[in-house]
């Protein structure tokens, strides 16, 4: 019996992948299973290898592996891009109708099923995904009930008799490869789940929940890979909330529609990756000397230009902390975690109206586009808070106006929305005074100025930094943001074999930097890795300017695209010792 | 009820002497004022430019935004709260150069707003260079030969590009232009009013005078039909755009909130953030 396995199918992008990886991984999820899944595709709609990747677990896992077990093929390129994946003894089920061979040098069973074949005489080649998954389930030794279950929910607005058209493909599929297997393969066994109930969700999707969750209503945005989802989810989700999506002309139209309807009381949001991003600075500052609430999802892909569209990358960190001329507080939050992908939506709601500042969430693509199992949300853990947003002003003397931008202790003023008869006051990214009239003065400017800047000093997040240290004095403390815990977990499993000692942070607000959270890990670690996607080591450089420790800071980085394996992150840490 | 004055503040405006955005701003007050409106229900969104100044000058809710980016931030308000009256306004650079791809896609949107075009066929603030809407030939800082840029007809491109209501006034008119912003503000849908705003300052050639000797008020053709698209498309031509009065309307189309499925009357910013235990364990279920 194992406790965790890798399934891959691969085929021309548009052939069925999605559909069969789906299915598959549902019927998994619904046996309780932990899944983890990494979608390597380009950017084109048909044509073109694709393949989807799982790993299944009885254990919660946040990391692709580093090998595979079974590899699904539609194509004899799909087993030439990723037999070298496979483990010595691992299986390749493949389409007959290619006449699949084995590479030489990789030493895998296969497993030749007549994929096409099959579709075709029951009625549709369409079907190639249902045979296909049908012999992986078969092979695994699961029960075809539960699988047939996810096949009904797939098709059942399509009617009972393509259900059952489908049922009897993947019985077809399951049959012809035991014959030739004798059987369910005994060293695919998984040992039972714990049956909990999960969820198997993307980024994408968990923050487009949080973000009807924290109240958003309103949604300006220009579709962008990766992160298009988070529109395509509201656009169906918010309506039933009395909210809409706007799809506008361009970034720069999305995110000052953002700040005009958050100005004017509805939480209102904007994702985009890169490219986007560079064209909405501008208008990040204005909400920044305007003082308007603004979340804004950057959904990191391989930079920079059009770079790798979908490909994985951390290097936007920079564009989001620094991004927009001047000088604004701004908030940079990273979700770590589909579970963070939704709590983060509430809390940099809530922060960008409490402190009246642009919140950026920063994910990256693997965050936002793998699909994997989390804990269920927990509706008690939503609150919301709106800061000093205030109502039932009563009207000012003389159309005194009312002080926006009054000068407090914590330099957060009182907002009011329009419509309010005593609120009347003036906007402007111009310098201005307390009632926002535009002003040269040099005294204002530096009262208005240190008031800003000094916002968000008082700033708390949930879970700054996410810590797991177990050592005091470590051979290693290994720092990583977005999606790369669960790798360094993995690695960390690895040198805990070997001996080597490691903490592990992990960075969840990026701007304002916690130093001084982090500072006491960086203090006991004898060496310090930080690992990230990117090639100049962004979150190095933060760290180094803000906490120090320079001397101890080693940098481990990836730009070709794709996300840290464990065995690398095992091997860079492993040569450093 | 609200009078004009209650729509004045004691903003000295940082206009020249004489420049015409003095006239659209008291056309905004009387018209508001005529229409029934009370100063908290009104927010003007601005660009930036001289006229950008213009949100500042009037007792409302008002915002100076960034350069071009008026109308979308202005959508951004009337989606949020569709109770309020929304203006929008800019200048001829704000609109046409730098917000084109904004103005455009405002118009085909057809929010319910009023987007004022303050015109003077010259960048202002930054010292007299070339606009769109420069004549071929004009002579700035920018083109010291001449330009050599076709001028951009606005009125032209908004017709084609779907508007539900299109007219162009003279600063001079106050009568005009406060009649045609009362008209604007009623209808259901987006409306741009071109207004010819003369630089008293940095553009020589079109002036006051210049105005008054070159445009044709439609009230001069009784038989004009502003309900005809294709009459108001020749006419535009036939004036090289010149001509002033309510040019097209269609009553017919709806405005964009409306036509949004499910999108209620009361404004979005007054409903509940709250999501029921009932819906968030339906979302929830999505993913089991």
């Amino acid at each position: 019996m194992i406790s965790q396995l890798s399934w891959k199918i691969g085929g021309q992008q548009g052939e069925g992948v999605e559909s069969t990886d789906r299915i598959f991984s549902t019927a998994l999820n619904r046996l309780g299973y932990y899944l983890y899944g990494y979608r390597h595709f380009s950017s084109r709609i048909k044509g073109g290898h694709t393949n989807n990747k799982i790993r299944i677990s009885t254990q919660p896992i946040r990391a692709i592996s580093d090998d595979l077990d079974i590899l699904v093929a539609f194509d004899q390129e799909s087993i030439d891009l990723n037999a070298h994946e496979l483990r010595s003894g691992g299986v390749i089920v493949a389409d007959a109708k290619f006449n699949p061979v084995v590479p030489e040098g990789v030493d895998a069973r296969l497993f030749a099923v007549p994929i096409t074949a099959i579709a075709e005489e029951l009625g549709t080649s369409l079907m190639k995904n249902m045979v296909a998954s049908g012999a992986s389930w078969a092979l695994l030794g699961l029960p075809l009930e539960v699988f047939n279950k996810a096949v009904g929910e797939e098709f059942g607005r399509k009617g009972q008799a393509v259900v059952e058209k489908n049922i009897e493909a993947v019985k077809r599929g399951a049959e012809f490869v035991l014959e030739q297997a004798g059987g369910p393969i005994d060293e695919f066994k998984l040992e039972e789940a714990d049956g909990k109930q999960k969820l198997f969700i993307i980024g994408n999707e968990a923050i487009g929940l949080g973000t009807i969750a924290a109240g958003c209503r309103l949604m300006s945005a220009y579709p962008i890979t990766p992160a298009s989802e988070i529109m395509e989810y509201l656009i169906k989700k918010l309506p039933k909330f009395g909210g809409t999506v706007v799809q506008t002309e361009d970034e720069i139209a999305a995110v000052t529609m953002a700040i005009g309807a958050n100005y004017a009381g509805v939480r209102t949001m904007t994702a985009s990756a890169g490219p986007g991003l560079s064209l909405m600075m501008e208008a990040i500052g204005l909400a920044g000397m305007t003082e308007q609430p603004l979340v804004i999802v950057d959904t990191q892909r391989g930079g920079p230009s059009t770079g790798l569209p979908t490909k994985q990358e951390q290097s936007d960190l920079n564009a989001m902390v620094y991004g927009t001329h001047g000088e604004i507080p701004k908030v940079v939050l990273a979700p770590a975690s589909i579970e963070d992908c939704f709590y983060d939506m509430i809390e940099a709601f809530n922060v960008s109206e409490q402190y009246q500042v642009p919140v950026i969430v920063m994910t990256d693509l693997q965050l936002s586009l793998g699909k994997q199992s989390c804990e269920v949300f927990d509706y008690d853990k939503i609150q919301i808070n709106r800061g000093k947003l205030v109502s039932d002003v009563p009207a000012l003397e003389d159309n005194a106006l009312f002080k926006r931008y009054e000068l407090t202790e914590d330099g957060i003023s009182p907002r009011v929305l329009p419509g309010e008869k005593g609120g009347i006051h003036h906007v402007t990214g111009v310098e201005h005074d307390e009632v926002g009239r535009p002003s040269e003065s040099s005294i204002n400017r530096k009262k208005m100025m240190d008031k800003r800047l000094n916002k968000l000093n008082g700033l708390q997040i949930r879970d700054a930094i996410r810590v797991d240290a177990p050592h005091d004095n470590p051979e290693l403390l290994i720092i990583g943001m977005g999606s790369t815990g669960g790798t360094i977990d993995e690695a960390r499993r690895r040198l805990d074999a070997d001996g080597i000692t490691s903490n592990h942070v992990t960075i969840r607000q990026i701007a304002p930097f916690p130093a001084e959270e982090l500072s006491v890990y960086l203090n006991g670690a004898k060496r310090v890795v930080v690992l990230e996607n990117n090639a100049t080591a962004q979150l190095a450089s933060q760290i180094k300017m803000h906490a120090g420790y320079a001397d101890k800071i080693h940098n481990v980085l990836k730009y070709d695209g794709n996300p840290f394996l464990p065995s690398e992150v095992y091997t860079a840490c492993k040569e450093l010792n | 009820m609200a009078t004009f004055k209650d729509f004045r503040n004691n903003v000295k405006p940082n206009w020249c002497p004489g420049c015409g955005d003095f006239s659209i701003q008291a056309a905004i007050q009387r018209a508001a004022a005529s229409v029934g409106l009370e100063p908290e229900n009104l927010a003007v969104i601005s660009g930036i430019g001289c006229s950008g100044r213009i949100s500042g000058y009037i007792n409302a809710y008002g915002l100076h935004g960034i350069h071009g980016r008026a109308l979308p931030i202005a959508q951004g308000v009337k989606l949020a709260n569709r109770e309020l009256t929304v203006i929008a306004s800019g200048g001829d650079g704000d609109g046409f150069a730098i917000g084109m791809g904004h103005t455009v896609h405002a118009i085909r949107r057809n929010l319910d707003i009023t987007y004022i075009v303050m015109d003077n066929q010259i960048y202002g603030l930054t010292k007299g260079q070339t606009s769109p809407r420069s004549a071929e030939g004009f002579k700035t800082k920018s083109t010291p030969e001449g330009s050599i840029e076709t001028t951009l007809s606005p009125l032209e491109i908004a017709l084609s590009a779907g508007a539900t209501f299109v007219a162009q006034s003279f600063s001079s008119d106050l009568k005009q232009l406060t009649s045609l912003i009362e008209q604007a503000m009623a209808h259901k849908g987006f409306s741009l009013i071109n207004v010819f705003s003369p630089c008293v300052t940095f553009n020589k050639v079109n002036t006051y005078d210049w105005f008054k000797e070159n445009i044709v008020n439609l009230n001069e053709f009784p038989d004009y039909d502003p309900s005809n698209r294709i009459a108001a498309m020749t006419k535009i031509m036939e004036t090289g755009g010149m001509l002033t009065g309510l040019i097209y309307q269609n009553k017919e189309r709806k405005s964009y909130e409306d036509m949004i499925v499910g999108f209620k009357e009361e404004a979005l910013a007054h409903q509940s953030l709250d999501i029921s235990r009932e819906s968030f364990d339906k979302l929830v279920a999505e993913f089991k």
